[in-house]
């Protein structure tokens, strides 16, 4: 009953919180609160350091972009397509992917994240180095118009709420569990007769999709789409957001994905901008060496040991 | 102008000399990574970051302090490998008994504070080295012109290459190696001083990348950048070749350097992704690499 409560003052509070902060800043985080939320679905419940998280997030963008500019397709089929198209890209790499393990596993999809990258460079329809500019909202079912930054909100609400469900809702399935124990004993799933590997490339789907998912939103919400989300850059910046939220907690990507946004829009305004990348190593060297549970995790540490 | 079977041997030489000059830094960068990997089995990914390092100290030395090309070919190596010895005592060591993932992160951690302290200092578009004097010039072959410095580089590379090779494979110091790879324990019962081995051993896999470093300065374009992008390729090439061998690592190294120029000449477009591309058929046919020994 406690979580329920808690669930459900969260949710409140995001009904109300783009009457006090910017709708745009708002939606920039829930976006990268779900890709975070995606990532962390590999990283905290499977195990797998995924590091070339981005190209799922920049493929969905390049997808519903070009459709939207290209085609007069309504929002949520571009959404939907871009997600669809992630989630393919997901299936291809995750096979070949989860045919090595810890440290190779990470090197493997970040060698294969670069691939696309090149591809996405070459290719005519990204507009390669100027991107995808002016991309249109749309109006949503064909009813709604996108383009009131309070409608878009709440639209951008809902699918962080589906893709937070979603994860929530496969982690706690039997499904879930089973990832879960390959996380703690591979050998031990093994044995108990578990084809581990086809566990881990499903799960390797889901999260590819729904990175994809965040992306196209993303898309819509800048109304861009450029190599940025598909460079290493970003596929290190949702390890830091998961790290620094804190790794396997359901709420610590989005806590992370909130204070990381903060903290780059903060400091990009400003004449700090040039040492965003220092700061963030700065993180990552604190959180691997002294706040490994991050945010979420030490925060849940300390009411269990106090309450 | 040579031609056989319609194919201009000149630009085709030319491009295989680019692809085994390539294939030199990437030996370098993946034997590095091997050798650390042997032994702490964690991949230092901030290897490249330190490539760049090595090639901007060598800048500064030239530009403040005078200290020609051959003094920092020495001294650079020894500064990155020296920084890299406190960086494993005070960082690495600490989490040695945690997931292994965490030690990618905190070198990734690393290697995105160096880039970005180096382009704050001297922005991101690049500066030049000049070849040094005794190198400048080439020779003329039959059918290719060949700079000086780039036959340095490929002798300069093979020769530390092989040298490393040679010292862990047949000398007593290599066979300690070799044991703390196999079982650390066990090494430490024979009252072998392990932790030091591990140290060093992490400073000189670093002092390659180091010494590649200041090897590339003049070829390339000094620049904060120049890390990143070589190391996502030779992670690919680690995962092409496996982390088993000493050899393996400095053979795939230079294969794929060679592919790489083939296909420039053959096939340009897909010059920037081939390597990627052999990653893939190798996980499909082989995944544990051509020279892996797991699975």
């Amino acid at each position: 009953m406690k979580v329920n409560k808690l669930y459900l003052s969260l949710f409140g509070l995001s009904l109300v919180a783009p009457l006090v902060l910017y709708p745009v800043f708002l939606m920039k985080v829930l976006c990268f609160a779900l890709f975070a939320c995606a990532f962390n679905l590999l990283l905290g419940f499977v195990g797998l350091l995924s590091f070339g998280h981005a190209i799922f997030l920049g493929t969905g963008g390049y997808i519903t972009g070009s459709l939207m500019l290209n085609t007069g397709i309504t929002p949520e089929l571009g959404i939907l397509a871009g997600t669809l198209a992630a989630g393919l890209l997901g299936a291809v790499y995750g096979k070949l992917a989860v045919k090595r393990e810890g440290i190779y596993f990470a090197m493997v999809t970040l060698a294969l994240a670069q691939l696309a990258f090149f591809f996405y460079l070459q290719a005519p329809f990204t507009g390669g180095e100027d991107g995808l500019q002016g991309v249109p909202r749309g109006m949503l079912f064909g009813l709604i118009d996108l383009s009131d930054n309070m409608v878009m909100y709440y639209f951008v609400l809902a699918i962080f709420l589906f893709g937070f469900w979603l994860i929530h809702r496969t982690i706690h399935s039997p499904f879930g569990q089973i990832l879960k124990a390959i996380r703690e004993n591979e050998p031990r799933a093994v044995s108990l007769g578990y084809n581990v590997n086809d566990y881990k490339w499903v799960a390797f789907i889901i999260s590819s999709a729904l990175a994809g998912l965040a992306g196209s939103t993303k898309t819509l919400v800048f109304q861009l789409a450029s190599l940025t989300d598909v460079h290493w850059h970003m596929s290190g910046e949702v390890v830091l957001m998961t790290l620094l939220g804190g790794m396997g907690t359901i709420f610590g990507p989005v806590v992370g994905a909130g204070v990381v946004v903060t903290i780059q829009n903060y400091l990009s305004g400003g004449e700090l901008g040039n040492y965003i990348s220092i700061i963030m190593g700065a993180i990552f060297i604190v959180c691997v060496l002294a706040f490994r549970s991050g945010i979420v995790g030490e925060f849940q540490k300390m009411v269990k040991k106090n309450f | 102008m040579a031609t056989l079977f319609g194919i201009n041997l000149f630009a085709l030489s030319g491009q295989l000399l680019v692809g085994l000059i390539n294939g030199s830094f990437y030996a370098l960068l993946s034997l590095g990574l091997a050798i650390i990997f042997g032994l702490l089995k964690i991949i230092n990914f901030a290897q490249g970051a330190m490539y760049m390092l090595g090639a901007f100290l060598a800048w500064m030395a030239l530009q403040y302090f005078g200290i020609n090309y051959w003094v920092a070919l020495v001294l650079v190596p020894l500064a990155v490998g020296g920084f890299a010895i406190l960086i494993e005592r005070f960082l690495v060591r600490p989490i040695a008994k945690e997931d292994h993932l965490y030690s990618l992160l905190l070198t990734f951690g690393l290697a995105l504070i160096l880039q970005g302290l180096f382009t704050q200092l001297y922005g991101s578009s690049g500066l030049g080295y000049q070849i040094p004097a005794e190198l400048k010039g080439g020779t003329k072959l039959p059918f290719m012109y060949l700079p000086n410095y780039r036959a340095w580089i490929i002798i300069a590379s093979l020769v530390v290459c092989a040298t490393t090779w040679w010292v862990i494979e047949k000398t007593k110091l290599g066979a300690y190696l070799r044991a703390g790879t196999e079982n650390p324990q066990l090494m430490q019962g024979f009252g072998i001083n392990v932790p030091l081995i591990t140290t060093l051993t992490f400073g000189f896999g670093v002092a390659l990348a180091g010494f590649a470093g200041v090897l590339a300065a003049p070829v390339y374009s000094v620049s904060p950048e120049m890390g990143s992008n070589i190391l996502i390729v030779v992670f690919a090439i680690v995962v092409i070749g496996g982390m088993g061998s000493i050899g393996g690592a400095i053979l795939t190294g230079l294969m794929m350097g060679i592919v790489e120029g083939l296909t420039k000449f053959f096939y340009p477009e897909a010059s920037s992704t081939v390597i990627f591309l052999v990653m893939v058929i190798v996980l499909l046919l082989k995944p544990a690499g051509l020279f892996g020994k797991e699975a």
